[in-house]
């Protein structure tokens, strides 16, 4: 394909300038020294003090890292365990499990959301009436339908990896007498490796953003930082926020900028590597990076 | 690139587990919890933690932002909650439905200062179920410097002179209130005529409007983004402290007069801990921290007398006999006009 | 490890947090308040018909402007080198971990009468410079609480739920297949009407499914960039579970409405795209 020409550029320019237009808004007024949030009346760092003295924000923000992170890890072992599962069932009885499967990622979140509390609000009730105890949707719920909205996307980045697998070489690792977990973990998981991992980040990724989901299912005592921003937005939302969210977002970009680099110097030693053992020179391999 | 992830991943999980604990580590050796259910911008937030020192009874804080959203969450059975602010009529609304827990004033010996005046009101007549917090009316305030008249009547709130610098209630009761007072009907009314000429009226308002708001109507008079909005008079005063070009007016068609009230939840866990709040707030100490941060009307005159003069005096917060004479208290009222305004609300706000 | 038997935790699993949470709100659809059978609840919802056919409008017009603008973005970039393409990946997703609250809260900033970009507007003297043509006296553009708004909340929070799969299906299309193309004497246009946007076509679909059901659905942004002027179908579902007016039966009911008819159009749009197996973001 053609390399772009400058209305290309000028257009993706714009696109990103929409895109990061409000998140610079941000960054800059959290530096503000006023709570207003339009006009610029010099620049601080109370905000940034403010926020780590902030117990309720930073309980909210400890609250989706770890649901976030719980969620994730437990719906990479239940996708994953799934997706072998599903690999050995018949064609029919695995599309309409994949089709249930598909029901919490094209369904609005809005409706996962009323319909989770429902079951919540009345199972709960149910159990409290007959054990006489007294249970509310909190952090256990939460992390229910966390993981119930998780799990569907990675076991649709492992199931292609599983594809990809010949299933062979299970049987050849068997017959030459490797016990069938051994086999696994030496002959499938490696080759799987990358759909997890990608599965995982996704999973991570979706349950950072969520708000619409937990605003239903987390009950009153526990918040996500998404519903005490929201809970903020029907008053006024303070600066500790965009403090907040600077700091993320500088974590975010530098460890985005890490992984990147050492891709690219990885890369870049592998590309050496081959060319020394083609015995070219290496400028010339190392050109396009 | 896996391993950074995974070591991010661990990082991440790490941190928010610190922070967890660090969050709610100091508190855990202590005298249980209390759940409060409270309106947004209506406490001052240094007298729970002055009452989580004083009795180690941790507080757990959460906000909504009118009447009708706290009955649905509290009939939702999605929340869990000891203490709630309801005002009059949802009270006697949660009354009628049994959704109230009976008060042991044992437990609160500071209600005492409470005057009799807001004792046993119409709402909650034996005084089992309430403790008055705050009262208040309900008003216009506008920008002096965007309005060029002085504001007298409801009328200001369907002025084509200031299309789209009109806010309105973003909840059902105030809202349909106003729209019934402009009429001349009673707010407590049970005819379906009024009720919905009553909301063709806000229909008729709608174009006029620059958005329907609850507490974001701090932010958007503050920084004069809008000119005349009704709202509550303890709110009025907040703003015009921020905003010296704000002005109040109680409409000469009559207004609402409210009482916010602290209840206990029927089948609350921490009951014994929520009377011990409750019984917290009333100290006339602690009546005047909050009406001064909030704004809002004490139901103590012992507090009131703590109050700084100028609000001690101020006529918005206190206003004279005759001013509250014009007021009316609102009632609860029977199902099926409950359901004819939530109905109604809806067909205003999907027009 | 052949055993099928993997599976069945989470066949429990979904029977429990998915498909009995459905039923519960088919169940509640068809509920009176005072808990007997009733079909009510849909009768009478004749009067939220402006509801919906607003939010479908409105998903159906940022749905459009996120093709518009999403698809010949995922087209440049895949042209890109692959340094490049990484770092607009990047830049794509990046906003994504920040969350979406923010991002449209902070909408709110730029559009108020007396935001941002009035007031840059007004200090670069535009405003001045209008009102001496038309002899005007505006002060500033309303933006924020019109339809308008709400449009530009959607498509601004959901344009990468767009691009990233477009972009995943250009940049996997065979170079060899557009060589071929154009050995066979086809020229750009030709080539891409015939062979690339084809084979881009799993891409916008399943773009478009990511991009509209959230916003047909939306609660929030219409709440913060609308001012409560304009209703979706979800503040009409909020209102009625945990929102001002308490009737969890009609909410139900609307959900069941409105899951319907998203399920019969995507199905109908999948059926046009040659059903692809939900053809997946990243």
């Amino acid at each position: 394909m053609k390399k772009n020409g400058v209305f290309s550029r000028i257009f993706m320019g714009l696109v990103f300038l929409f895109l990061y237009a409000p998140i610079f808004v941000l960054i800059i007024f959290s530096f503000n020294e006023s709570k207003s949030r339009a006009t610029w009346t010099g620049f601080s760092l109370k905000w940034y003090q403010e926020l780590f003295q902030d117990s309720a924000i930073l309980n909210a923000f400890g609250t989706t890292l770890l649901v976030s992170v719980l969620a994730a890890a437990v719906a990479t072992v239940l996708g994953t365990l799934t997706a072998l599962g599903l690999m050995n069932m018949k064609r029919k009885s695995r599309n309409i499990l994949l089709t249930v499967n598909n029901i919490p990622m094209t369904n609005a979140d809005i409706i996962t959301g009323v319909s989770m509390m429902l079951l919540f609000v009345g199972a709960l009730g149910a159990i409290n009436a007959t054990l006489g105890t007294n249970f509310k949707m909190g952090f256990v719920t939460l992390l229910l339908a966390h993981i119930t909205f998780d799990t569907p996307y990675v076991i649709l980045s492992v199931m292609p990896k599983l594809r990809q697998l010949d299933p062979n070489l299970m049987e050849a690792a068997e017959d030459l007498g490797a016990s069938s977990l051994y086999a696994f973990r030496k002959v499938v998981l490696p080759e799987i490796m990358s759909g997890m991992v990608n599965g995982a980040i996704m999973a991570f990724t979706m349950s950072v953003d969520d708000f619409v989901i937990s605003y239903f299912t987390a009950g009153s005592r526990v918040q996500t930082l998404a519903m005490v921003i929201y809970s903020m937005t029907r008053k006024r939302i303070s600066p500790e926020i965009n403090a907040l969210s600077t700091l993320l977002f500088v974590i975010v970009l530098t460890l985005l900028v890490i992984i990147n680099l050492r891709q690219s110097r990885q890369a870049k030693a592998q590309a050496k590597k081959e060319a020394v053992l083609r015995g070219a020179s290496p400028d010339s391999e190392l050109e396009r990076y | 690139m896996k391993k950074l992830l995974s070591v991010a991943l661990v990082c991440a999980l790490s941190l928010g587990t610190a922070v967890l604990v660090s969050g709610c580590g100091g508190s855990s050796a202590s005298n249980g919890e209390v759940n409060v259910y409270n309106w947004g911008e209506y406490i001052d937030e240094d007298v729970l933690d002055a009452f989580e020192e004083e009795t180690g009874i941790k507080v757990n804080y959460t906000t909504y932002s009118d009447n009708e959203s706290l009955y649905s969450v509290l009939k939702s059975g999605s929340g869990e909650y000891d203490v709630i602010f309801p005002s009059d009529y949802m009270i006697a609304r949660l009354i009628e439905e049994d959704m109230l827990e009976e008060l042991d004033f044992d437990n609160i010996p500071n209600y005492d200062n409470i005057d009799s005046d807001y004792k046993n009101l119409e709402y909650d007549p034996d005084g089992l179920y309430s403790v008055a917090y705050t009262w208040g009316t309900v008003g216009i305030i506008y920008n002096t410097t965007m309005v060029d008249y002085e504001i007298t009547s409801w009328d200001a709130l369907w002025d084509e002179d200031y299309s789209g610098q009109i806010l309105m209630f973003d909840n059902s009761r105030d809202a349909i209130a106003i729209a019934l007072q402009r009429l001349g009907y009673s707010i407590n009314t049970t005819s379906e005529e009024e009720i919905v000429e009553a909301v063709d009226l806000l229909v008729e308002q709608k174009p006029l409007l620059q958005a329907y708001v609850m507490d974001q109507i701090f932010d958007k008079m503050e920084a004069g983004e809008a000119a005349i909005a009704p709202y509550y008079a303890g709110d009025a005063i907040t703003m015009i402290e921020e905003n010296p070009d704000l002005a109040f007016c109680l409409p000469e068609e009559g207004s609402n007069l409210f009482v916010d009230a602290m209840c206990i939840p029927k089948g609350a866990a921490n009951k014994e801990n929520a009377e011990a709040f409750i019984n917290y707030m009333c100290s006339p100490e602690v009546i005047a921290a909050n009406c001064t941060v909030t704004g809002y009307s004490s139901p103590s005159t012992a507090a009131r007398e703590l109050l700084d003069e100028e609000l001690a005096n101020s006529t918005i917060a206190y206003p004279d006999s005759e001013t509250l004479s014009r007021c009316t208290v609102f009632t609860n009222l029977p199902e099926d006009t409950l359901a004819l305004y939530d109905s109604e609300w809806l067909r205003l706000k999907s027009e | 490890m052949k055993s099928k038997r993997l599976a069945i935790p989470y066949v429990i699993w979904m029977a429990i947090f998915v498909v009995v949470p459905l039923i519960l709100v088919v169940i509640y659809a068809f509920t009176s308040k005072s808990g007997g059978f009733t079909l009510e609840n849909f009768t009478g919802m004749g009067t939220y018909l402006k509801v919906f056919e607003q939010s479908f409008l409105l998903a159906i017009i940022a749905t459009v402007i996120c093709v518009v603008i999403g698809y010949p973005l995922a087209y440049v970039m895949a042209r890109e080198g692959e340094r490049f393409r990484k770092i607009a990946m990047i830049l794509i997703m990046l906003p994504m971990w920040m969350n979406f609250l923010l991002r449209t809260y902070a909408w709110m900033s730029l559009l108020e009468n007396t935001g941002i970009i009035n007031s840059i507007l007004s200090a670069l003297g535009v405003f001045k410079l209008i009102n001496s043509i038309f002899g005007t006296s505006i002060e500033y553009f309303s933006m924020i609480n019109t339809s308008g708004a709400v449009v530009l909340g959607m498509v601004y929070n959901y344009l990468p739920f767009m691009v990233l799969p477009i972009f995943s299906v250009i940049e996997k299309i065979d170079s060899r297949v557009i060589e071929a193309a154009q050995d066979l004497g086809a020229n750009s246009p030709t080539v891409f009407r015939r062979v690339i946007f084809p084979l881009s076509l799993p891409g916008v679909i399943s773009g478009i499914t990511m991009v509209f059901i959230p916003s047909v659905s939306t609660f929030v942004i219409s709440q913060l960039l609308g001012g409560g002027m304009t209703m979706m179908l979800g503040d009409l579902i909020q209102t009625q579970f945990l929102g001002n007016a308490y009737n969890p039966y009609l909410g139900s009911a609307i959900s069941l409405v409105m899951m319907v008819i998203v399920l019969i159009s995507m199905a109908i749009m999948n059926r046009f795209g040659d059903g692809e197996e939900g053809a997946v973001m990243f």
